[in-house]
């Protein structure tokens, strides 16, 4: 049995009065994919952004790589996380957003580029090389010195898988990365995903309402619902043959 | 009453452009200070301490609604008796200060608007990215944020310059000074006036424009509409 490279202790959080997440226990291995369906408000992204350290836990803990994410030890005590500290943790952690979030002031290559050159301080020529690599790779080695501005909401995301993968993080989170997108892009961007996803060294969590492709990809599948993990285990099970009450209505919707 | 004769104007001109030197570099070293000191401002009312940013607010506030005039006076005349910090300083370094300082409350506000404009997509983005605070500020934020205000810098930089005459009450001998000299000396105002009224129009008029143009060069740039996040609902605040 290997050791979980991310651990859900407990886990809850409150956006004020409102319970969002209600004590969610989780383990993900290294390399393994794990996708989250639920119906909205479930607190399904909120699940990633406290991985992601853009919200903080209101009780538990979040395990990375055997290192506790938001406390730290000193004196022997166990204490609230430094930026120093989160900043450690969070380097083994990359994401992509719904809505992209590129830099608009840079070229994509500057977007790729950015954080190896000011976060990782590798040399600019081998950071320059590797980005457009692997702009190449999710198929815009054409467009390197375009600005975001200039492209498809397909390739902005492909732009943004870029960037996040370019940091060669241990897990990758993606946040509903194609509800932003028109129809017609949207398989673009599942077949970079595909591709990552069959590279297979990194661990992935998806959020998603595609519930073909988590079928396809995924080794686990969660369903969220009302701040629990109503039901979990492979794609099979869950997404094929689901027995929960609720999650058979939830995948009706999707199924005509 | 006399007549408007060329003879004076042109006799008077020489005298009064030799001020614009020291006019134009108080404008330059006023408006340095205030884009300087403007930071200053920005990042003490983030400080996520309620009672250091809400002193900071009242401190601007004070300054903003305070005239310029009083304010220079009291840096030229009462701050050599302020006890302990009190010194004297030149009629020019005062003038820096206490313009400087003016305006600079206002272009504290228009870093802070700048900066408010920036989505929280990449603040997030940032965060993902592991960027440090520093270079957090350094290459996502204020690269974003300085650009789109750089319009809104130059109408201070106008309204600076056209202030800048107050300083002559202080002792800076700049154009208007100088045409007042001569009008004392000459008993003949209206020519010397005259040209330091055209002066300002022909530096200020032309900037207006420079800066009309930078305005469209800015928003031409880059596409302000880039849909980079509107900020997420998090779940269970929404629906």
């Amino acid at each position: 049995m290997t050791e979980p490279i991310v651990r859900y202790q407990n886990i809850q959080k409150s956006f004020g009065d409102v319970e969002v997440l209600k004590g969610i226990d989780l383990d993900i291995k290294p390399a393994e994919k794990v996708a989250v369906i639920g119906p909205s408000g479930s607190g399904k992204t909120t699940i990633i952004r406290l991985l992601m350290t853009l919200e903080e836990p209101t009780s538990g803990d979040i395990i990375v790589d055997g290192k506790n994410l938001w406390k730290m030890e000193k004196n022997g005590k166990m204490v609230q996380a430094n930026e120093k500290h989160l900043s450690s943790v969070r380097s083994d952690i990359g994401m992509v957003f719904q809505h992209f979030n590129l830099f608009p002031h840079m070229t994509i290559l500057e977007n790729c580029m950015t954080a190896l050159v000011n976060v990782k301080k590798i040399d600019k020529q081998e950071a320059k090389q590797r980005s457009a690599e692997m702009l190449e790779k999710v198929g815009l080695g054409e467009k390197l010195e375009m600005y975001p501005s200039q492209l498809s909401g397909g390739q902005k995301q492909r732009v943004a898988m870029a960037r996040a993968l370019v940091m060669r993080p241990k897990v990758m989170l993606f946040d509903e990365v194609t509800s932003a997108l028109d129809p017609e892009l949207v398989g673009e961007v599942l077949e970079v995903i595909r591709d990552i996803a069959k590279e297979g060294e990194m661990a992935m969590v998806l959020v998603t309402h595609e519930m073909d492709f988590a079928l396809d990809i995924a080794d686990k599948v969660l369903f969220l619902d009302n701040g629990v993990i109503a039901e979990q285990g492979t794609p099979q099970e869950v997404i094929a043959n689901p027995e929960n009450e609720r999650l058979q209505n939830f995948l009706q919707r999707f199924n005509n | 009453m006399k007549k408007w004769s060329w003879d004076t104007f042109f006799d008077a001109f020489p005298m009064v452009v030799q001020g614009l030197g020291i006019t134009a570099g108080l404008t330059v070293a006023c408006f340095l200070f205030a884009l300087i000191f403007g930071f200053f401002w920005t990042f003490m009312q983030r400080i996520p301490i309620k009672s250091v940013s809400w002193l900071i607010r009242w401190i601007m506030e004070f300054i903003r609604s305070t005239p310029p005039l009083v304010q220079l006076f009291f840096i030229y005349y009462a701050f050599p008796s302020v006890p302990v910090i009190g010194m004297t300083l030149s009629p020019f370094t005062c003038a820096i200060l206490g313009l400087g300082i003016h305006f600079s409350t206002y272009i504290g506000e228009v870093y802070r608007s700048g900066i408010d404009g920036i989505d929280e997509g990449q603040w997030e983005a940032a965060k993902a990215l592991n960027f440090s605070t520093r270079k957090k500020w350094s290459t996502i934020i204020l690269p974003q944020a300085i650009p789109p205000t750089i319009p809104m810098l130059g109408n201070y930089l106008i309204i600076m310059f056209k202030e800048i005459p107050l300083a002559s009450t202080i002792g800076v001998v700049g154009i208007l000074q100088l045409a007042k000299n001569y009008g004392a000396q000459h008993f003949n105002y209206l020519e010397p006036l005259t040209i330091v009224a055209l002066l300002f129009l022909v530096l200020s008029y032309p900037s207006a424009i420079l800066i009309g143009k930078l305005e469209k060069k800015m928003n031409r740039r880059f596409d302000k509409k880039e849909p980079s996040g509107s900020k997420p609902i998090p779940e269970g605040k929404g629906a």
